[in-house]
């Protein structure tokens, strides 16, 4: 069963000040999340990302296309019961304190007092802020809010949780923090759908990733399929191997470098099967240390995929559109 | 209904806990004193300055009230992106303004209470310290209910201040709307002369536009019964309710407008 599904979801802006132009910020998106999955929403600033969130919490309306949480259309009041939601660089009132905060946020789902405070004891503990409980949220630093926004975002024990930008204003105990969390949803059966322009979280925690860039789907699918068609060479590590012999097969090697004295990385392109090259080195008296193919990182994916998208002056809708760079991500 | 009432108590804890409203009560008492010195000045005429400046302090400072937090409202929330988390809740974007404005109304009532509680006190004060021959002078008792007819009146022309500020808040920017929400106070102000443009002015087009403004704009000036009620002249029920009547059905048609226009609106 899917949790998410997305049809052909597209936005237009109007920019400008007199003269308005249409700009797509998102074209055409379709995307199927399933129950319990961790997935990855990746791309780099103002791929879309946030919009593609912010239309799924109905904070901006589509110019066309469908979007489903749970079987219903966003927007659906009642569905809201089951989902959390963390925006990017969340904000909250300054004049409460975070108690208040997610006091006030569990009334309006509507549990009764000793349940509230159950919660919000929890999650306070959970995300690390329980010593601040009573501090007013203008008090607080920028991680701070952050883990006060995850635990608004998990305070109805939701089954779908959209996170934009978890790990943002976080520091490295925080970022493990939340890289637990997450994985503790997923243990739990939650659906998790995260946006990131930090590939290693998804490398960390993700199934299936889709990357957008210039506000299209760029690929999408598990990410083991997405970087095992890219295997773009081998890496032997050898030593004892003899430097004439190396001088002789330099030809081959795309990289050699010299680890440590008569030990070698050597580099070799996927024109040249690993075999060959073994077998000279290792008859000139060397030994293998190891031997593993060269995978593209989801980094040089995430590059290569937004260089074929082009500059986003090709979202511009129409022939004299300009683009901004802000507003939209 | 449940949602609509917590969103108005946070609404009101927080404008509480922001000083604004604080300092705006401690106005409004700092001017009723100095209203007490200067009817000290005035022999006679001490209670009737009093009751004058008190009931213009509470309009004016009501006023301040309704516009600046009303239009921080829903821009404020806008602005710094709290509306993102509170509308993933489970409730609908009417409900949020409803709670909004509920909210604000709540913080409004408070504070003109304390307002008119001080009122009472300093006119207790002039009531148990004046002479019977002064108080002969008077033209209505010191401590006089009739003096809620025209608070209650203060009260709910400040509560469709309010869903006005409110209605500019949920399309404009903070200051426009401040502008705009003044503009129709004003003019709201100046209704009846509206009504009879046409006594000044001669040009069609004109007086047609007049007339228009007249049946848009808000009559403020109907909820002034401040000078009848000092001067004790009687202000007939009958007023006060279709007043209230007026104001109320008013207060739903900016709210309907307001919900429509939010309800429709993208958050970039």
């Amino acid at each position: 069963m899917s949790a998410i599904r997305i049809e052909d979801l597209t936005k237009d802006y109007a920019i400008g000040f007199w003269r308005k132009r249409p700009y797509r910020a998102l074209d055409r998106l379709s995307l199927e999340i399933r129950s319990g999955e961790v997935f990855g929403f990746l791309g780099p600033n103002g791929a879309g990302k946030t919009t593609t969130l912010k239309l799924l919490m109905q904070l901006i309306y589509p110019t066309s296309g469908h979007a489903e949480i749970l079987g219903k259309p966003v927007g659906d009041v009642a569905t809201r019961q089951r989902i959390g939601y963390l925006p990017e660089n969340p904000s909250f009132y300054d004049y409460l304190t975070a108690e208040e905060l997610l006091t006030y946020f569990a009334r309006l789902f509507g549990y009764p007092a000793a349940e509230r405070k159950r919660r919000v004891t929890m999650l306070l503990d959970r995300v690390g802020i329980a010593g601040e409980r009573r501090l007013q949220l203008r008090k607080f630093s920028k991680g701070m809010i952050q883990r006060v926004g995850i635990a608004q975002a998990l305070l109805n024990d939701p089954d779908v949780i959209f996170l934009d930008e978890p790990m943002s204003g976080l520091d490295p105990l925080g970022r493990r923090d939340v890289r637990s969390l997450i994985l503790e949803l997923r243990e739990q059966g939650r659906t998790v759908f995260f946006s990131s322009h930090i590939l290693a979280d998804a490398e960390a925690l993700c199934s299936r990733v889709a990357v957008v860039a210039g506000g299209r789907l760029a690929a999408s699918g598990l990410l083991g399929d997405i970087l095992a068609f890219e295997v773009r060479g081998w890496e032997l590590v050898v030593t004892g191997a003899k430097p004439d012999v190396l001088a002789s097969l330099s030809h081959i090697f795309t990289r050699r470098t010299e680890i440590s004295p008569g030990r070698y990385a050597l580099e070799l392109s996927l024109d040249h099967p690993p075999e060959q090259v073994l077998s000279s080195l290792i008859a000139s008296g060397a030994s293998l240390i190891s031997l593993n193919p060269i995978r593209d990182t989801l980094e040089d994916f995430f590059v290569r995929r937004v260089a074929e998208a082009g500059p986003r002056e090709s979202n511009a809708v129409g022939p004299t559109a300009q683009i901004p760079r802000s507003g939209v991500g | 209904m449940r949602a609509v009432s917590w969103i108005a108590i946070s609404v009101f804890r927080e404008s509480v806990r922001d000083r604004v409203p604080y300092n705006l009560v401690v106005f409004a008492v700092l001017l009723m004193a100095s209203s007490y010195l200067l009817g000290q000045l005035t022999a006679g005429q001490d209670v009737k300055i009093i009751k004058d400046l008190g009931l213009a302090a509470t309009a004016v400072f009501g006023l301040f009230i309704a516009v600046f937090i009303g239009i921080g409202l829903v821009s404020k929330e806008v602005e710094r992106r709290s509306i993102y988390s509170l509308l993933a809740k489970p409730i609908s974007r009417p409900q949020f303004i409803a709670g909004k404005y509920a909210g604000l109304v709540l913080t409004l009532a408070v504070n003109i209470a304390v307002m008119t509680c001080a009122l009472y006190l300093v006119l207790a004060y002039m009531t148990w310290i004046g002479s019977p021959t002064l108080k002969s002078a008077w033209d209505a008792p010191g401590v006089d209910v009739a003096l809620l007819k025209a608070i209650f009146l203060i009260f709910l022309e400040l509560a469709l201040i309010t869903a006005v500020a409110l209605f500019f808040s949920t399309f404009s920017t903070p200051l426009l709307a401040a502008a705009l929400t003044f503009g129709i106070y004003v003019a709201g102000h100046f209704n009846a002369d509206l009504r009879n443009f046409d006594r000044v002015v001669t040009p069609a087009p004109a007086v047609w536009l007049a007339r228009g403004l007249y049946h848009v704009l808000p009559d403020f000036a109907a909820f002034d019964i401040k000078t009848q009620v000092v001067h004790g002249l009687p202000v007939p029920a009958g007023y006060i309710v279709s007043t209230a009547a007026y104001g109320m059905a008013y207060i739903a048609a900016v709210l309907l407008a307001a919900t429509f226009i939010f309800s429709r609106r993208d958050f970039k």
